[in-house]
């Protein structure tokens, strides 16, 4: 029976990337960005039509967060109307595809707004402590891990480890009210929860939706100061959390590297420990920790309910858990797109790092 | 083969350490006793083992060891008391005793835990070993396709849960599941990727294996100690989704004393009674730690290139 | 020396020395911005003419009267509108004219008249006068959206709302409803949101299609209220300024905003840092514990909120009336009063909450699994019986389900819990899937109608009925007792009116499928320099204009 064995579709590894004969280089990278397009487009009308399905048979009347409880039944039977939740299953599919590829993602039933709108707002917000949070976390986890890696069985392995296993198994609405206790409520360091201070809540005219950037631009430096200080605090949070994971990473994949031949090699050649701990092992370990970040990254934009809970956090994780639990779908599928977008950028940005910091994968 | 091995009598430790293993099975044998050694030689690996192996044995004698019902407690009497000589964790909101709720709770907990491990961590490993082995079309295929399993918002996969099997525990494992391998996928592939160029991969194709016996007998093994270590680390993860789906129904049902519902109860006392949420917490990490630690031991006992 | 020997065992430690230079950098950085931090939070106190409540306000779906049902929508738009009557915070059972200067009611009971208070304005400038009065009734019953119905049964519809609502004169309204209703159900009625007045020339001018403004109103404002809705940013914030075209005294503060925080614990820390005037949503534990705070007072109203499990007459089990009132037996109402509600409820057991007319304070049940056990042997279930029970994994909902959990197993009654989120549980609710469910009912408009029409009211009990009140819900049969509340309604001396809910509650504590729960009981915690704070009955007359601070 001859059923393709798909390993099979890869070319020898040691195979030379000329070819003699067949479509030329321009040709091919044609074709191959032609074959990513179309990849992509699949993985997005996939990830919709899962999600659209799956939201019809959830267990929630989408209906009831548009007229409530007491609605009269010809009120709900308008709204089922309305919201053309009686026609099939894959008409509806098929309308909301039509709207989407115009840019319509539909208007929230719990807003009131256009959905695009409503991401435009909570997106930016879970998207800068996020950020912020992955820079404390990788910045602090890759030398923490490192550390761990070269002073393996030491009592500072330990004590990494046991930093990192706290910030991972804790949970982590515990950890962010404890930290506002001790920092906001006792000591004052920090702000509170919410983004900015009321005072100046109007005062500030949003033009990225990311706090820091809007304030440095209008140049409102006390502004500036106050949001920094409302965001310390969650994103620390989710970078300790991250940095758990992160050093354990980085510990493991520095292990793998230092026991490698190159090591013993450059160490015989006389090379002081340091560089080869940074400049090569480090390099070698940055391609599967690379991933790694990525996943962290990922993780962290979707994760981060809880966060936006005890901060008061208007962002992206509150706003698709709010909609998925009222079966508001167009806000989940909306959501739902702007995260996969992201995932999907995100690991093809770690793609294309590794071929720049592997060489040995740039192949074909 | 000297005359003087085959008339000495060997030990058996001599006979699993030979350098000339006369048959297969010494070799696998001999391979399998090198790791154990390695791994008990490991203090805090074998810390961990004993935490784990304390921790079956609490499960498996929760009845005898704890001192109260995990089920009944009395809201006048014996609500949210401090931890005290009578109650070592104190009591919750319904006047349960915590400890033995702990006790009887590691039972559902081990179980979850292990049940979502055990399925989830082959399934990325395989996925991504293959992903990264073959390239081209397939990887993408599979990539995107763990794409649409991480970009999944995991609430909708537990209310499908919900409509399609109805609540309970059983249901919540195989959501988390499903919801867990695409991590183990991605990193399993950024392995592979480096691992596929090497030498002894390009000597074992010479030698004309198989795409498959070389993903899955040469580099899912160098794979598998990333992937154990992030299971490990997973563990403490697993039990506080299962909480966090736990509100939608997908998870242990009251009055279950699983771990994860136990803490996300105790929220609401956080700031004045910080036994309810602490008590569990704790237990989680420490078994976190048992798990991490073992994981670790194990990574360093099984692979090959890390052995010092 | 030893200084030296440690600095390089460090830095060996380390082993990071072209880092040096880098590090140096980011402590710089790190203490720039830690000093920023602080001083940045040193400014955080909330300013002097405003007034910062947190609020969980993720309900609202709608800034329109005319759509808007929900509590937190209703308390903001009872801040921001104005309407013909509303109920006196300090006697709920009176009312004050609010645009109205006086009224009178037709001898035969169906013709009301209205006097307007002349030289009123909308906040836009615009004037109020009987006819924008007249076109907010109209608009109300023509879009009929889910709250219309506290209007349409009067008998108004899109058809004929035109004729029986009239603008007689500048300043006089008539109404004209089907049937002699009781007066004070009527006027109850217009003290709704649903009653708000809206302005006629700013909704014509943002009218798209027809819809008399019902896209625009959504997310914006036309009201004539004592504050105006400036903002509106969903599970975010809604921020209401001082209306200067407002007839009424001036409101002391220039602003009122609402902050979203949904946590409980995050509430109580940002009041007890200042950093919030009013936390709206703690729980018993934080209220408790904020009771020793020298800085915070706390407020507290009943609410016309109930709580109840139900019983649904489909299960063969629960339909049997010795098994319904068994359960009624085996709940510990003094020990969850005293525990798992305290501060935020009161035990009741009637479905008419305390405040409302005629509202009975009976409390026939308390805990007796003896009694119980009896009753279930009676039934023919001397070992008790399997049943599940429909719970929404809040609090204190969820605390009570377990308690009822363990007190009814000492009957030999197993009860397994399904959880589930709010409208998961309630979607089953409505589809007559549960045995059990654990809920609660709030009034839409304050008069005893409003509860009796659905817990003694089941007009249809068939499973394609239109209308799904709670009787219905849980398929309970009772022909008698809607027409006795259908009775109740027409009646127009409030004596004999008071006479007959009482009977209707007698009954219903006897032989219904509910186990009523308690009352809920609305608390406010807020900083001692506020003000005349005071919480209505209702979320609507939940009055914050009205507070100062010091």
């Amino acid at each position: 029976m001859a059923v393709p064995d798909p390993l099979a579709l890869s070319p020898a590894p040691l195979a030379t990337s000329v070819r003699l004969s067949g479509p030329s280089r321009h040709a091919r990278r044609l074709n191959a960005i032609g074959r990513f397009l179309v990849v992509i487009l699949l993985t997005y009308l996939g990830l919709l039509a899962v999600t659209f399905f799956i939201g019809r048979v959830i267990p929630v009347d989408p209906v009831l967060a548009m007229v409530g409880d007491n609605a009269p039944p010809h009120v709900v039977a308008r709204a089922r109307e309305d919201m053309g939740l009686n026609k099939p299953v894959y008409t509806q599919f098929y309308i909301y595809l039509r709207k989407v590829l115009r840019g319509d993602f539909g208007t929230s039933v719990l807003t009131a707004n256009p959905v695009m709108q409503d991401i435009r707002r909570a997106f930016p917000a879970t998207m800068e402590l996020a950020s912020l949070g992955i820079l404390l976390g990788a910045g602090l986890g890759v030398p923490l891990g490192v550390w761990a890696a070269v002073r393996r069985g030491q009592w500072i392995d330990q004590v990494v480890r046991i930093i990192g296993l706290v910030g991972y198994s804790v949970p982590i609405f515990w950890l962010g009210l404890m930290a506002l206790l001790v920092f906001y409520a006792r000591l004052g360091w920090v702000s509170g929860p919410g983004r900015i201070d009321v005072a100046y809540e109007f005062t500030l005219v949003p033009v990225t939706g990311f706090m820091l950037l809007d304030t440095a631009m209008a140049g409102e430096w006390e502004a500036f100061g106050n949001a920094l200080s409302h965001l310390i605090l969650p994103a620390s949070l989710l970078g300790y959390f991250s940095m758990a994971y992160i050093s354990r990473m980085t510990r493991s994949f520095m292990l793998n590297e230092l026991a490698q031949e190159y090591v013993v090699a450059a160490r015989a050649k006389g090379l002081s420990e340091a560089r080869i701990v940074w400049r090569h092992a480090l390099r070698n370990a940055m391609v599967p920790l690379v991933t790694v970040i990525a996943l962290s990254y990922a993780g962290l934009l979707e994760g981060s309910v809880l966060t936006e809970t005890v901060f008061a956090w208007p962002g992206l994780g509150l706003y698709i858990t709010n909609s998925l639990q009222n079966a508001d779908m167009n806000a989940v599928l909306g959501g739902t797109i702007v995260v996969g977008s992201v995932f999907i950028g995100l690991n093809l940005l770690s793609d294309l790092l590794y071929t720049l910091l592997d060489p040995r994968t740039r192949t074909r | 083969m000297s005359h003087s091995t085959l008339l000495k009598p060997e030990s058996l430790h001599d006979w699993l350490m030979s350098d000339r293993p006369l048959s297969r099975r010494q070799a696998a044998l001999g391979r399998a006793y090198g790791a154990c050694r390695t791994f008990s030689r490991n203090r805090l690996a074998m810390a961990g083992l004993v935490i784990v192996v304390a921790l079956v044995l609490v499960a498996i004698f929760a009845d005898l060891l704890a001192p109260y019902s995990a089920y009944t407690g009395d809201l006048r009497t014996t609500r949210l008391l401090a931890p005290s000589w009578a109650h070592w964790m104190g009591t919750d909101d319904q006047g349960r005793d915590i400890l033995s709720r702990l006790i009887h709770g590691s039972r559902i907990t081990l179980f979850v835990v292990v049940l979502v491990a055990v399925l989830a961590a082959p399934i990325g490993l395989l996925v991504g070993t293959v992903a990264g082995y073959a390239g081209g079309l397939v990887d993408a295929a599979l990539m995107r396709i763990t794409d649409i399993f991480l970009a999944f918002p995991r609430l909708i996969l537990a209310l499908a849960f919900v409509a399609a099997l109805g609540p309970g525990i059983e249901n919540a494992v195989i959501a988390i599941a499903i919801t867990s391998w695409p991590p183990y996928a991605r990193m399993a592939r950024a392995e592979t990727l480096s691992i596929r160029q090497t030498d002894y991969i390009a000597a074992v194709q010479l030698l004309g294996a198989s795409p498959w016996r070389i993903v899955l007998r040469h580099i899912m093994p160098l794979c598998v100690s990333s992937v154990i270590v992030r299971v490990t680390l997973d563990m403490a993860g697993i039990i506080l989704t299962a909480a966090g789906l736990g509100f939608l129904g997908l998870g242990a049902q009251p009055p279950m004393p699983e771990w994860g519902a136990m803490i996300a109860n105790g929220r609401l006392y956080v700031l004045d009674q910080w036994w309810v949420a602490a008590a569990p917490g704790a237990a989680i990490f420490v078994v976190s730690l048992a798990f991490n630690l073992l994981g670790d031991g194990l990574r360093d006992a099984l692979d090959p290139k890390g052995g010092q | 020396m030893q200084q030296i020997h440690l600095k390089e065992t460090i830095l060996k430690t380390l082993s990071l020395p072209t880092l040096s230079i880098s590090r140096r950098v980011l402590c710089a950085t790190a203490t720039a911005a830690f000093l920023l931090c602080h001083s940045a939070a040193a400014l955080a106190a909330t300013p002097k003419d405003t007034l910062v409540v947190a609020f969980a306000f993720d309900d609202i779906i709608s800034m329109d009267p005319a759509e808007a049902f929900e509590l937190s929508a209703g308390e903001i738009m009872g801040n921001t509108y104005d309407r013909l009557v509303r109920l006196d915070v300090n006697d709920p059972s009176k009312l004050v004219g609010d645009v109205a200067k006086s009224w009178t009611v037709s001898p035969d009971g169906r013709t009301y008249t209205f006097e307007i208070k002349p030289g009123l304005k909308f906040a836009s400038g615009n004037a109020l006068t009987a006819d924008e009065v007249a076109y907010s009734l109209h608009r109300a019953v023509s879009l009929d959206k889910s709250p219309a119905f506290i209007l349409t049964q009067f008998g108004f519809g899109k058809g004929n709302v035109k004729d029986k609502i009239k603008a007689t004169g500048p300043l006089s309204l008539t109404l004209e409803t089907d049937k002699a209703y009781a007066p004070t159900f009527v006027l109850n009625c217009l003290t709704a949101n649903i009653g708000a007045i809206v302005d006629k020339k700013l909704l014509a001018a943002n009218e798209q299609n027809g819809d008399w403004g019902y896209a625009w109103l959504k997310t914006h404002y036309a009201g004539s209220g004592p504050m105006k809705l400036r903002e509106w940013r969903a599970n975010e914030i809604v921020a209401l300024e001082r209306n200067d075209n407002h007839y009424g005294s001036k409101p002391p503060l220039a602003r009122i905003i609402y902050r979203h925080v949904k946590e409980a614990a995050t509430q109580r820390l940002l009041l007890e840092k200042g950093d919030i005037d009013i936390a709206r949503n703690l729980s018993p534990q934080d209220i408790a514990a904020l009771g020793a705070n020298k800085d915070i007072r706390l407020t507290s109203v009943p609410k016309g909120t109930v709580y109840y499990i139900s019983l649904n007459q489909k299960n063969p089990n629960l339909a049997k009336p010795e098994v319904r009132e068994a359960l009624k037996w085996l709940v510990d109402y003094a020990a969850i009063g005293d525990t798992l509600i305290k501060n935020i409820g009161v035990v009741h057991q009637n479905f008419l909450p305390v405040g409302l007319l005629g509202a009975s304070k009976e409390l026939p049940y308390k805990l007796d699994v003896d009694k119980a056990k009896a009753l279930l042997a009676k039934a023919g279930l001397p070992n008790g019986f399997k049943v599940t029970i429909d719970m929404r994994t809040v609090q204190p909902v969820q605390g009570i389900t377990e308690a009822f959990q363990q007190t009814a197993k000492r009957a030999g009654i197993d009860i397994e819990i399904i959880p589930g989120d709010g409208k998961q549980t309630l979607t089953k609710y409505r589809g007559r899937t549960h045995d059990m469910y654990i809920g609660q009912w709030g009034s839409d408009y304050w008069d005893p109608h409003s509860n009796a029409d659905t817990f003694t009211r089941n007009p249809d009990n068939a499973d394609e009925a239109k209308a799904k009140p709670l009787s219905w819900r849980n398929a309970w049969a009772i022909p008698e007792l809607t027409k006795k509340s259908d009775a109740a309604v027409l009646e127009r001396d409030a004596g004999k009116r008071k006479a007959m809910y009482e009977e209707l509650q007698a009954e219903f504590r006897k032989t219904s499928p509910f186990i009523m729960l308690y009352q809920q009981t609305e608390v406010a915690a807020y900083r001692s320099n506020v003000e005349s704070l005071k919480l209505g009955p209702t979320f609507d007359t939940n009055y914050l204009f009205k507070v100062a601070k010091r």
